[in-house]
């Protein structure tokens, strides 16, 4: 089981947030490898997504992932044994271009040994005001199922359903802008069955124990998010990102992110990004409660405490069919590598046992390797 | 009775005055000088499959969620 119950999952995976509704997406295939390694975690997978034109008003488009997982990260070491599993997950969308106005759908499904995950979305996006403007609106439902591996009697669902609202506004000849909003609520089994919290406890040689974390049955966050893109006069592209969250768990998140996109001779194309994020801890969570039971509902997820992260892309983009062979218009070769940095606040190392309560504070660094092909025809 | 009337008569020209100034508003960039906004670079998202992934691995990570321009999906992983 994914630790993270936090997959709303969405089928618009397979959906480029438009910039012109008044096209459909581009005809192209994508083959790509993912790797990630950190904190004691390693998932890596490949990613095929196909969207192929059908008549001039449809497009229809298909994803096939795999996440393979093989975790021995603090939370496993510390309070349960290292594991290996596979997510595998498929989706199917088609878009409707009629005038101006785009329609989309998409539906996936997710699978792994201990959870499944299906999702439904639909959106519209409308060009206005000369095509100047594109309004885009969404709604996502998902229904998840929650198991645990040796307990054949467990099995709890989770209802999730998201709004978003996005809009993209060209400014200038140079200046792209994009606003989002997007809402969230989750109903049902929320929390992790397999983590624990941790409180003191005299009667333990270590002066602690664990019992199962509890988390509320009602989860729901808005996210307000901003990103502009400018075209510089030497052919190339400066963008930036500014989002903030909040939910009714309490946690209140600033993300920002500025990149720049270089073009070179031979069709290379170069990104750079730099991405900050910051978190509050949510009202139920600590990293030591003072006895069992201590309240209602408790998480030592570190994903809920207070932390910040910081992340480093270099990625290049070289093109291998600049002329064209045989149906294919254009075929790209990309390596996206990305380096990021967490240090938690209020998430301790238990591993390096001292008095409960004082041990240093946890932090760890992950790799990121993408490497795909793409094919436009 | 008349008063309503003639609300409903400000009403309505303050909406057919609205919707002939939404029809009436020039797009001050032309459409013949969007080529650069055209452009491969200037696109949000440039790969879909690869940014989905990489809002995928945030979302994981993290404990916001949504508003990532692509909409990422999936697992968040222990």
């Amino acid at each position: 089981m994914h630790a993270r119950v936090r997959r709303l999952a969405f089928a618009a995976t397979l959906l480029a947030w438009p910039v012109f509704a008044g096209v459909l997406p581009e005809e192209r295939a994508d083959v790509l490898y993912h790797s990630y390694d950190g904190g004691g975690v390693t998932i890596s997978g490949p990613s095929v997504l196909v969207r192929k034109q059908a008549g001039k008003d449809f497009s229809v488009s298909a994803n096939y992932y795999v996440d393979s997982v093989s975790s021995a990260s603090i939370d496993v070491v510390t309070s349960a044994s290292p594991y290996k599993e596979e997510r595998t997950q498929e989706s199917v969308g088609v878009d409707y271009l009629r005038g101006k106005t785009l329609m989309s759908m998409a539906y996936m499904t997710s699978d792994e040994n201990d959870y499944t995950a299906d999702t439904a979305h639909f959106s519209l996006s409308q060009d206005i005001f000369g095509d100047l403007t594109t309004v885009t609106l969404g709604y996502t439902r998902g229904w998840d199922q929650v198991r645990r591996t040796g307990d054949p009697e467990f099995a709890q669902d989770t209802d999730r359903r998201s709004y978003n609202l996005g809009v993209s506004q060209i400014l200038t000849k140079n200046l792209l802008l994009g606003l989002e909003f997007e809402s969230i609520t989750d109903e049902g089994f929320l929390n992790n069955p397999y983590r624990s919290v941790r409180y003191l406890d005299p009667q333990s040689a270590n002066g602690y124990s664990f019992e199962a974390e509890l988390y509320p049955h009602t989860h729901t966050s808005g996210a307000f998010a901003t990103r502009a893109r400018y075209y510089m006069p030497w052919r190339a592209a400066l963008s930036g990102q500014y989002r903030y969250y909040n939910d009714t768990w309490d946690v209140t998140a600033h993300t920002a992110e500025i990149g720049y996109t270089h073009p070179l001779k031979r069709g290379i194309i170069i990104d750079f990004k730099y991405r900050w994020y910051t978190q509050t801890h949510a009202d139920f969570y600590s990293d030591l409660f003072e006895r069992s039971g201590e309240f209602n509902f408790r998480a030592r997820d570190k994903e809920l405490s207070a932390f910040s992260s910081q992340g480093l892309r270099l990625g290049a983009s070289y093109d291998i069919a600049r002329q064209g062979w045989r149906f294919i218009d254009k075929g790209t070769v990309n390596l996206y590598l990305d380096h990021m940095m967490f240090d938690y606040e209020d998430f301790r190392d238990l591993t390096q046992p001292t008095t409960p309560g004082e041990e240093p504070l946890y932090g760890f660094d992950a790799n990121v390797i993408q490497l795909f092909v793409s094919f436009w025809y | 009775m008349s008063r309503v009337r003639s609300a409903r008569g400000l009403l309505l020209a303050l909406a057919v005055a609205q919707l002939s100034a939404c029809a009436t508003i020039e797009p001050w960039v032309k459409p013949y000088e969007r080529d650069r906004l055209a452009d491969p670079i200037m696109a949000f998202d440039r790969n879909p499959v690869s940014a989905a992934y990489t809002d995928h691995v945030y979302e994981a990570r993290e404990g916001a969620r949504g508003a990532l321009g692509s909409s990422g999906g999936g697992c968040g992983c222990n």
